[in-house]
């Protein structure tokens, strides 16, 4: 069927911020499907409240709204453009979700605007649990058997009638948590009473075990003439009972027959088919390890984040086809875009091995619960290929940027014996540096198979890679044995780490043996047919396809997985230096490791590397293709750490030098340029034994801002007004050492503010200046911002272009730099200093209209600023006014503290533009779903000491109509000053249940003292979460709350 | 153990030994399916042929004793790229090294696989055999260009003897080309009373026995060495219907007059998509052919052509005008490969029905 002519004007709706559970793979397929209908000649309008994507790109869509994502928003944007139809299943279940919403209120059949793709009946009956069961029912397919119970007697009832074991998942918990398997009567009494007690609605979801089946995954496509295909299936190796996307997967699919195979993929076909999907479809199965029974687990009726790995595993771009089949277009009439020979009605074979690990946030979370179940607690992912499954699993390990570069982990080999068997049993995100061990210790397969029910198959690949560890130490300098490291995916690092010496002397061997990757290519069909894909994976196989690059080339380093604090801001960037790099006459090569991303969509540079991000795959790249040099700008902390060891092995880093980005980094070499240019800084001290803490602070003179260099957790960084404070402070943060300093800086009270400048080393471009909302103690990426600044005067602007200008000249930069800033009595302080791409830049370009990566890349490959029609200096501000704000998941992750402080813990973000500061604003807290009532109960609980500053607050509340709710001793002070208490609340149980009751609307809590995890202040805030109730920490972010919901109120007046 | 594969264009790879020391010539071939190692290994139509696996990792679930296709695999040599250690499936009863061994069938591991495929994509299928020495290199390559490995195979592969496996409904002659079992999996499953015979059954056998279907099998090498087999079934074709598969689909076309070609390296693997011209519906079919049939011969015969491969165009199914005959060049049969074309046996038992009710002298 050829594509529909009867509609012209397509809405794509976008997936909102980043959230766990929904990352930048919603920007991949958003982005695809929207190049894809240009493609085919539609206009589009895209809405996505996220500006950190490329989706939000004006090059993307012929219309792009920054807007939130409500019924609300998104209704005045359809009435304004009024298109001929939506396609909602690109943006995932946010995206699903608000067209479901929107054609509930009755806008889409009031202005005939059709819903493309899958049709919401289809969508209704894949997440309906019920319809779902009736579905499976008819056609005879297999689902666990569930049900919802309110009480222990029922949940006893069900558990005797399906028997045990079974899972207890209460509804609405906080990650998941109070779940669990129950073998018996007495596991089902404790574990479903607590679950019950947890659940805000006092229910939990009874359900068979299926838990040790062996979990698979296909990625089918159907279009609307009823042609149906599997793009992939994947295996996980971690067997049910873990979250798919924390869960290791490996494609192909590794351990099923083929009877078992095409069982489950008639299986998934028959679903696709009954459920009539037009597009993309994801359905997972679990199968009996020890029979041919399986189960459904689920189907999502859209792309997601499975689609996006199976995309980049296969190289067949599903979101691409599935926007083309919504509007009508066959399979069998689209071209495979990889080979182009072929059509897309094309099932891919797979020469090769690919492994994908999720990327969790534990590292900055260091409280958080670790334990892996239903609920998903991972940021972002690694893929890695390989044509052996050790090698493609080695090369995962060394992607993710974690302490373990390899199957070592100090940790697990430290571990007891039963910690060991525990951490076997109970799995954590760790589990595979505990099985490594395990091995080591001498546990055989089928006793680890045992504690895990992991297939031995997959078990042996660990094992296999431990064996091997051995066979090293016992032949050091052995090429032949080299030669089988290598294959098996050892990098240098682990190679050298095992013969005691360098990687470097360890690659100059490898080398000299002629021990050299070879270059695969990805084609969909397993060199079936000819192709060029321009899309690549390292092996120590024979033959190598990759050519060096004719032209001269130029390598851009990704950012690797997403976690927290490097988002897809960064990749946004890599993508956005791609093009500049072309656009310059350059062929463009990029490496990196993330599957989520546009900028591993093959199509977007000339050259795709897909490999881990570490100093040994880069050079192995570099070899081959003798590039002109590297950009590192634009790839965050990842791409910035591997310059100086690139340029040590004598590869050109192109923009800033790496002597010069070291100026920015290094402490000492940093505070003489800021003296030299008479700029101010915070006064700052080190000091790594309690008396030097007291001495270096009566230097600087209070207050002063403590905090240890080593952050655990992000709560020790603290401000104390006298001496006494610090000894307590010192008391509390004991560990005082020469590896554990103690940092004390002088506290400036003041507003912060960042700019990211371009420097092509003469002219210095501030495209413009964030404001922050929150002051000093939030990490900036977690704070409110907004452009222009509302609080800064000419001469302050002045000041912070000056000093831009004059660090960015001084530190040498050529590109792009990033610089907080304080200002404290009307005066500029310096904070920092990035030297390279922030996180802001998606932000900023999108509202300045300059495209800062590409500015930024063409000064670096030799355009001056001037050249390109940029003055020097702050560019022109604009009319309107933009606010960005932090977005976080916690509802996903039991244990972590929502209390903002110095470290990041925000997972994506949110813009709102308006022509007024409060509009924006209102529009930012829209955007990250903060929707409050105009007046209602607010819970104060405040910190000893902000009493003064909680007065006016409580007052401004007061005034718009809301009540307050306090604990006893703010009570004392808030009455004594005549605010009117509605509540006095005692104890943490009492506000719990008002939490559970709906009955309180919003709450502030900064008792920042209190992050002990059974502490008043840690409760508090947990419970918050747990009920979806708004919860601030931050008396600044409730200052602006309040000026938006000011400006909403009208003013009530007595007559004097 | 190093083990060597030799082509007859001289190249040698070098990788691991596995499975047998048995060594003979046969025409390279790769397959690019994922899944379903040991039916390929035990499909007669790879009898003399030495299979390379696109998929990388081979072994992992190792043999059972269900999904054997034969119990003789007359291949001659089984090629990958990693073969498992330690394999695991609860139906598992040996490791797929092991079943080599005993069959008498050698393997080879850790070579360049992609670099073979694109190699015999290149240039096409070509002879080779494997060996642990490179002692007599040039007296072996020479031995592969004069050798004919696939000549005469199908005698090799086909039942000697006829036999009965009796069921309850329909009565059908399946001709033994180098018939996989799953052709007789699918007839079971169909309640049919089978009678398999062997390739050389002539028309007067098989009419003799009153079939009221007669199914062509698969199996291996050039179909224009079957010419007596074409004449049985010109002979039959008006009378009785016919459903061909693979070798069977390419005999029916001999056998209405059309021609066969040499694929330049065939089709192996399960992802060809495959459309129905009657329904315009596109399913993706097991393969395994390094024959086909020549679309341009097909004009003036009494055939139509009802099948075509989406990509290439091959010809993948055919039809008789006036007789109640049609054949497909692809497996309905699957095993190993997707079940999206099964219903044809069942369109081959609605033949058959509809047939038996027109009175035979009408």
């Amino acid at each position: 069927m050829p594509k529909r002519t009867d509609i012209h004007k397509i809405l794509v709706i976008g997936s909102g911020p980043i959230i766990i559970g929904q990352a930048a793979e919603f920007d991949y397929s958003g982005t695809q499907a929207c190049l894809a209908l240009r493609e085919e000649g539609y206009e589009t309008i895209l809405v996505n409240s996220n500006p950190a994507t490329i989706m939000t790109d004006t090059e993307i869509a012929d219309h792009v709204y920054i807007e939130p994502l409500t019924v609300d928003s998104v209704s005045r944007i359809i009435r304004q453009e009024y298109p001929d139809a939506i396609l909602p299943t690109l943006g995932g279940q946010i995206g699903l979700n608000l067209a479901v919403a929107l054609s509930k209120t009755g806008i889409l059949d009031e202005l005939g605007i059709e819903l493309l793709g899958t049709k919401l009946e289809s969508i209704d009956e894949a997440e309906d649990r019920e319809k779902f069961k009736e579905l499976m029912e008819d056609l005879g397919e297999p689902v666990p058997a569930s049900q919802t119970v309110n009480s222990i007697d029922e949940a006893l009832t069900f558990a005797h009638q399906i028997g045990y074991p079974v899972i207890v998942r209460p509804a609405f918990t906080m990650g998941g948590t109070g779940g669990g398997i129950c073998h018996d009567d007495t596991e089902m009494k404790s574990i479903a009473k607590n679950g019950l007690e947890l659940s805000p609605t006092t229910q939990c979801l009874i359900e068979k075990s299926i838990a040790g089946y062996k979990e698979i995954e296909f990625e089918v496509m159907r279009d609307a003439a009823d042609n149906v295909m599997v793009v992939c299936c994947m295996e996980n190796f971690d067997p049910v009972g873990i979250h798919t996307g924390d869960s290791i997967v490996f494609a192909p699919n590794q351990t099923l027959t083929d009877r078992e195979y095409q069982m489950l993929r008639d299986c998934a076909l028959k679903l696709i088919r009954a459920l009539k999907i037009e597009g993309g479809c994801n359905v997972q199965l679990a199968l009996d390890p020890h029979s041919y029974h399986y189960d459904v687990i689920e189907v999502n009726p859209r792309v997601s984040r499975s689609s996006a790995l199976a995309s980049k595993a296969t190289g067949y771009p599903i979101a691409k086809m599935a926007a083309k089949i919504a509007v009508g277009l066959t399979l069998d009439e689209i071209k495979n875009p990889v080979t182009k020979t072929t059509y897309a009605e094309f099932e891919p074979a797979l020469d090769y091995v690919v492994c994908k690990i999720p990327r969790w946030p534990f590292d900055k979370f260091t409280q958080a619960d670790r334990h892996l179940g239903s609920q998903m607690k991972a940021t972002g992912e690694v893929m890695a290929i390989g044509r052996t499954a050790e090698e493609a699993l080695h090369k995962a390990i060394r992607s993710l940027e974690i302490d373990e570069k390899d199957l070592f982990s100090p940790l697990a080999h430290g571990a007891t014996a039963a910690e060991l068997k525990d951490k076997l049993i109970h799995p954590q995100d760790d589990r595979l540096f505990y099985l490594a061990e395990a091995f080591r210790r001498g546990y055989s397969l089928s006793q680890v198979h045992d504690l895990t029910k992991i297939s031995v198959y997959f078990l042996d690949i660990v094992k296999h890679l431990v064996e091997l560890e051995g066979e090293l130490s016992d032949n050091p300098f052995d090429p032949e044995t080299l030669t089988t490291a290598k294959k098996y995916g050892f990098s240098d690092q682990t190679i050298a780490n095992l013969w005691k010496t360098t990687p470097a002397k360890i690659r100059a061997f490898r080398k000299q043996n002629e021990i050299i990757p070879v270059y695969k290519m990805i084609d969909t069909c397993a060199a079936e047919f000819a192709s060029s894909t321009p899309y690549f994976y390292s092996s120590y196989d024979h033959e190598s396809e990759s050519q060096q690059t004719k032209q001269p080339s130029i390598l851009v380093l990704g950012s690797g997985p997403i976690r927290i604090g490097q988002g897809v801001e960064f990749d946004y960037a890599t993508v956005h230096c791609v093009k500049a790099i072309q656009r310059a006459g350059y062929k463009a090569i990029v490496i990196n490791s993330n599957p989520e991303t546009v900028s591993t969509d093959f199509s977007i540079s000339d050259k795709l590397y897909f490999e881990p991000l570490t100093l040994e795959d880069v050079l192995n790249v570099i070899d081959l293709e003798h590039p002109k040099g590297v950009i590192v700008q634009f790839g965050g902390q990842t791409a910035i750490n591997l310059a100086a060891d690139l340029a040590a092995n004598g590869v050109k880093i192109l923009g800033t030098t790496v002597k010069d980005l070291d100026a920015a980094e290094d402490r000492e070499v940093f505070d003489k340029v800021i003296n030299d240019l008479k700029l101010k800084q915070p006064v700052g001290l080190t000091a790594t034994n309690h008396a030097d803490v007291i001495k270096a602070a009566t230097k600087i003179g209070y207050p002063v801002l403590v905090r240890p260099s080593y952050v655990l957790g992000g709560k020790a960084m603290e401000i104390v007004y006298n001496q006494d404070e610090l000894q307590q402070y010192l008391q509390q943060n004991a560990t005082v050492t020469a590896d554990h300093p103690i940092l004390i800086d002088t506290y400036l009270e003041g507003r912060e503010c960042e700019v990211d400048a371009i420097c092509d080393g003469k002219n210095v471009l501030l495209p413009g200046i964030m404001e922050h909302i929150e002051h000093a103690g939030v990490h900036s990426g977690d704070s409110m911002a907004v452009y222009p600044p509302q609080h800064f005067d000419n001469d302050i602007k002045q000041q912070i272009v000056n000093a831009t200008k004059k660090l960015a000249v001084a530190l040498k930069c050529v590109g792009i730099m990033n610089i907080q800033f304080i200002v404290h009595n009307h005066e500029v302080y310096i904070l920092e200093v990035n030297p390279r791409a922030s996180r802001t830049v998606p932000f900023l370009s999108k509202i300045t209209g300059i495209e800062m990566a590409q500015v930024a890349t063409k000064v670096i490959l030799g355009q001056s600023l001037a050249d390109q029609g940029f003055d020097d200096g702050l560019y022109p501000e604009p009319q309107t006014i933009h606010v960005k704000a932090p977005v976080f998941s916690f509802n996903k992750l039991a244990g972590v503290d929502s209390f903002l402080g110095p470290e990041m813990k925000s997972t994506g973000e949110v813009m709102g533009s308006d022509h007024t500061f409060a509009k924006a604003l209102r529009k930012a807290f829209v955007g990250t779903h903060v929707q409050l009532p105009n007046y209602g109960k607010v819970l104060l609980t405040i910190e000893h000491g902000n009493e003064d500053k909680i007065l006016p607050i409580a007052n401004r509340l007061r005034k718009i109509g809301w009540q307050i709710i306090t604990t006893g001793e703010t009570d004392d002070f808030l009455e004594n000053n005549n605010v009117h208490i509605m509540k006095v609340v005692q104890g943490t149980n009492e506000i719990k249940q008002l939490l559970k009751n709906g009955q309180i609307d919003l709450v502030i809590n900064t008792m920042q003292h209190d992050y002990e995890q059974n502490s008043v202040g840690f409760k508090i805030r947990q419970d918050a979460i747990a009920q979806n109730v708004p919860l601030m920490t931050s008396l600044d972010t409730v200052r602006a709350l309040l000026s938006m919901k000011e400006s909403q109120a009208l003013e009530t007046i007595t007559i004097e | 153990m190093k083990r060597y594969l030799i082509l007859e264009d001289g190249t040698v790879y070098t990788g691991e030994a596995f499975g047998s020391t048995t060594f003979s010539p046969g025409e390279v071939v790769f397959t690019t399916g994922m899944v379903g190692y040991q039916e390929a290994i035990t499909d007669q139509s790879f009898a003399n042929q030495i299979l390379v696996f696109t998929n990388p990792l081979i072994g992992n679930y190792g043999i059972n004793n269900e999904d054997n296709e034969t119990l003789h695999p007359q291949i001659k040599g089984v090629i990958c790229h990693q073969i498992a250690r330690v394999p695991s499936n609860w139906k598992m009863t040996e490791s797929l090294p092991a079943f080599l061994e005993k069959n008498n069938i050698p393997g080879l591991s850790g070579i360049d696989t992609r670099e073979l495929v694109r190699k015999l994509r290149q240039y096409g299928t070509l002879r080779g055999i494997m060996t642990d020495t490179l002692a007599n290199t040039e007296k072996t390559v020479a031995l592969l260009q004069n050798s004919t490995p696939t000549k005469g195979i199908i005698s090799k592969v086909s039942t000697k003897e006829a036999y009965a496996n009796p069921g309850l409904k329909r009565n059908i002659i399946v001709i033994d080309f180098g018939m996989k079992n799953s052709i007789l999996r699918e007839l079971n499953k169909r309640n049919c009373n089978v009678t398999v015979l062997p390739y050389n059954a002539t028309a007067s056998e098989v009419m003799e026995l009153n079939p009221d279907g007669v199914l062509l099998s698969n199996g291996p090498g050039d179909p224009t060495e079957m010419e007596s087999a074409a004449e049985m079934v010109a002979e039959i074709e008006q009378h009785i219907p016919i459903f061909g598969i693979c070798m069977g689909h390419q005999i029916f076309a001999l056998a209405n007059g059309a021609q066969t070609y040499k694929m330049k390296f065939g089709h192996r693997g399960f992802n060809h998509p495959v459309r129905d011209l009657h329904t315009g519906k596109i399913a993706f079919t097991s393969q395994n052919h390094g024959y086909a049939v020549d679309p341009a011969s097909i004009a003036n015969t009494d055939l139509k052509i009802t099948h075509t491969e989406i990509n290439d165009g091959t010809v993948e199914g055919l039809e008789h005008i006036k007789y109640p005959a049609f054949s497909v060049q692809f497996h309905p049969d699957a095993a190993p490969g997707p079940h999206d074309a099964d219903a044809l046996f069942d369109k081959f038992m609605k033949l058959i029905d509809s047939h038996k009710e027109v009175p035979a002298y009408a």
